[in-house]
């Protein structure tokens, strides 16, 4: 049988799980806050056209609008300034294949338990690996806080010096992408950035060593528990938004049995 | 001595809910003059240029000289009840449910004798003031009330059925974040009425005012966005059926015209909120409200939208967000016009600049939160569906009435402009 024979048969007969690592668009979902006079991400909205009546008498249809980054989301190069000049860097741009792929899951879930200000540091990378063997080249690498099973004001956790939720440290992302040469980088809040990521230097690290090297990234993700740290394969692709900065998709994680 | 309204029993659910009757709407276009006072709530009668006299009623030519020119201009409203007469039936639906009805005749203090309705605390042959008030038609007519205030005589079965009292009734405040929220939930409370419900967007981030309302004992936060459909129509749902006055407050703010901005972005979310929200809050709200407005001691009442008082003329620093305004104004007189035949009114209260963080660079007079809360229950007291409120925004319908033009070159300056 041939290999994608085989993987149609594993999938069908329940050998290979597919998990769904998406929330559902909810115009209640959070959005990243950005000070008021800066501009905002639109929240995903969804207006009826007609519902079997007389606006279309035999179809129910919705118009929707959101940002490129609303709910769970990926993001291109472009979207940030480090990476406006990358090659391939919008989202129509990106080669197919680099929308699938081996993933890696550093579970933190422990450690943003107590800390809502976690920090994924090498060291923490690094005794991951001591586990599981080096991060893969070209690998997704997912960051497991279990932040998704929060909810309401607890998934932002905006207090008044801001946001708090965990996320990397300069060194960490720098560690992936320049080490480790990952592919992008995921994570279960609402960027891919720690909640307080703008006072590291440079800000916002994640966004910009991942996209200033052409990286992408992953936010809003959930059932990261579900993974195993090794051997799962990922399916995300975001929509073809001509010269888009990132785009809402559905991510699918591909998982063997044998690992649970 | 008005007997004090008592809070009305809980609603028998096998009664069919009393439909809408109005009385009279029809008017002559000189009589729509005490329509458009009344809106205010001013007393005004028409007066002669050429030789000074007073008119009552309202007509085309001056009844002495029969000139033309005739100005509506405030009048004194004091003066003596001389005849008065208790309908006790009609054929007018509207008073027939209402009867016994007071009516009689004032001598004003400014000459003529006029016909008017009699609150009930009016002694025969006494001293009167007279309040010119819209009916549920939406027309203005005149009520004789005691010279000097009575105890509870708000409660007044005629008076009440002109006004939008909120003793007794259940109000929706709609954005529980805008900074007026507490203040106006207060002002309610205070006002008698028996329970608020407020409205809050997104309660996955902090809302500063949450303290504040959670202290008021009749309130209650409910999830409601009205940027999205199905946040509002799922409140209508629950509370559409008892909300008897709803204060639209929802407000998006930003500096900046159309050069200064260069983008849609903002003015996307104001035109979101400010318009298309009052639209979203109408067609959850509106049907349900208009079809309760003979529903008893608490029937629905009254739609109440704070708006700026740049809805009127266009305030170039806050140019997008002043024609936002303009919108929902234009688009509450359609509503007006669609709540006629429920009797349900809508009150508008015109606000000039807040204090807020995005009137911070403006210098003095702003409006604090706690004015606005007056105004709204002073408007609902007094039935009306304008109101202007603070310096800012009575300086300016001012000077709107004396010359839209003028107002408009002065407010767009440039060199040599205001």
């Amino acid at each position: 049988m041939s290999t994608l024979g085989k993987l149609a048969t594993q999938i069908a007969d329940g050998s290979i799980e597919v998990i769904d690592l998406t929330h559902t668009l909810d115009p209640d979902f959070p959005v990243i806050i950005l000070p008021p006079e800066f501009g905002q991400c639109a929240r995903f909205r969804m207006e009826e056209v007609s519902a079997y009546d007389h606006r279309g008498p035999a179809w129910k249809w919705h118009n929707i609008s959101m940002s490129e980054h609303t709910g769970t989301h990926f993001d291109a190069p472009s979207h940030w300034i480090s990476g406006r000049d990358v090659p391939n860097g919008a989202v129509d741009e990106i080669p197919a294949e680099m929308f699938t792929g081996p993933v890696v899951v550093i579970d933190c879930s422990a450690g943003a338990a107590t800390n809502d200000d976690f920090e994924l540091t090498p060291e923490v990378i690094q005794a991951w690996e001591e586990e599981h063997g080096p991060v893969p080249e070209d690998a997704w690498v997912l960051m497991r806080t279990d932040w998704s099973k929060r909810r309401g004001a607890a998934y932002l956790n905006m207090r008044d010096d801001g946001p708090h939720s965990p996320g990397p440290t300069p060194d960490g992302i720098r560690y992936l992408v320049e080490k480790r040469n990952i592919r992008g980088f995921g994570t279960e809040t609402v960027g891919t950035d720690a909640g307080q990521g703008m006072h590291y230097t440079p800000p916002y690290p994640a966004h910009f060593t991942l996209h200033g090297a052409g990286k992408y990234g992953l936010q809003c993700l959930k059932n990261l528990d579900l993974l195993p740290p090794t051997g799962a394969f990922l399916l995300a692709s975001p929509l073809k938004i001509k010269g888009g900065t990132g785009s809402p998709l559905r991510v699918l994680a591909l998982v063997e049995k044998s690992h649970d | 001595m008005t007997q004090p309204l008592a809070p009305p029993p809980k609603k028998n659910p096998q009664k069919r809910t009393v439909s809408p009757t109005l009385p009279p709407a029809r008017r002559s276009r000189a009589s729509l003059g005490i329509s458009a006072a009344a809106a205010e709530g001013r007393f005004m009668l028409q007066v002669c240029e050429e030789c000074k006299t007073i008119q009552y009623p309202a007509r085309d030519a001056c009844s002495r000289c029969l000139s033309v020119d005739l100005n509506w201009q405030d009048i004194s409203p004091h003066g003596e009840l001389l005849a008065e007469t208790t309908v006790r039936t009609s054929t007018n639906q509207f008073f027939r449910e209402r009867a016994p009805w007071r009516t009689g005749s004032v001598k004003l203090d400014a000459g003529p004798t006029i016909i008017c309705h009699v609150h009930g605390d009016v002694e025969p042959c006494s001293r009167v003031t007279i309040w010119n008030r819209l009916d549920r038609s939406g027309q203005g007519v005149l009520l004789a009330v005691p010279e000097t205030n009575t105890p509870n005589m708000e409660d007044d079965p005629q008076l009440r059925a002109m006004t939008c009292d909120p003793k007794h009734r259940r109000i929706l405040i709609t954005d529980g974040r805008n900074a007026n929220a507490p203040a106006l939930a207060a002002a309610l409370t205070e006002a008698g009425a028996s329970m608020i419900f407020i409205g809050e967007s997104e309660s996955w981030r902090p809302n500063p005012n949450r303290v504040e309302l959670e202290k008021l004992a009749n309130v209650e936060i409910l999830p409601l966005d009205v940027t999205d459909t199905k946040s509002t129509r799922e409140l209508a749902g629950e509370i559409g059926g008892k909300t008897d006055i709803l204060i639209n407050n929802v407000q998006f703010i930003r500096p900046g015209g159309v050069l200064s901005r260069g983008d849609t972005g903002f003015a996307h979310d104001e035109i979101e909120v400010n318009y298309l929200g009052l639209m979203r809050l109408a067609q959850a709200f509106g049907p349900g409200m208009c079809s309760r407005t003979a529903d008893g001691v608490n029937a629905s009442v009254a739609w109440v939208n704070i708006l700026s008082a740049y809805a009127l003329v266009n305030s170039p620093d806050y140019g997008s967000f002043s024609a936002s305004n303009a919108a929902a104004l234009s688009l509450s007189q359609s509503l007006r016009a669609e709540f006629r035949n429920s009797g349900l009114r809508l009150m508008n209260v015109f606000v000039g600049p807040t204090e807020d963080d995005w009137h911070q660079p403006l210098p003095p007079p702003k409006v604090l939160p706690r004015a606005v809360a007056n105004s709204v229950v002073q408007g609902l007291r007094d039935g009306l569906e304008d109101v202007y409120c603070g310096d800012v925004a009575k300086d300016l319908v001012e000077r709107f009435r004396a010359g839209p033009k003028i107002l408009e070159r002065e407010m767009t300056g440039g060199e040599g402009g205001a």
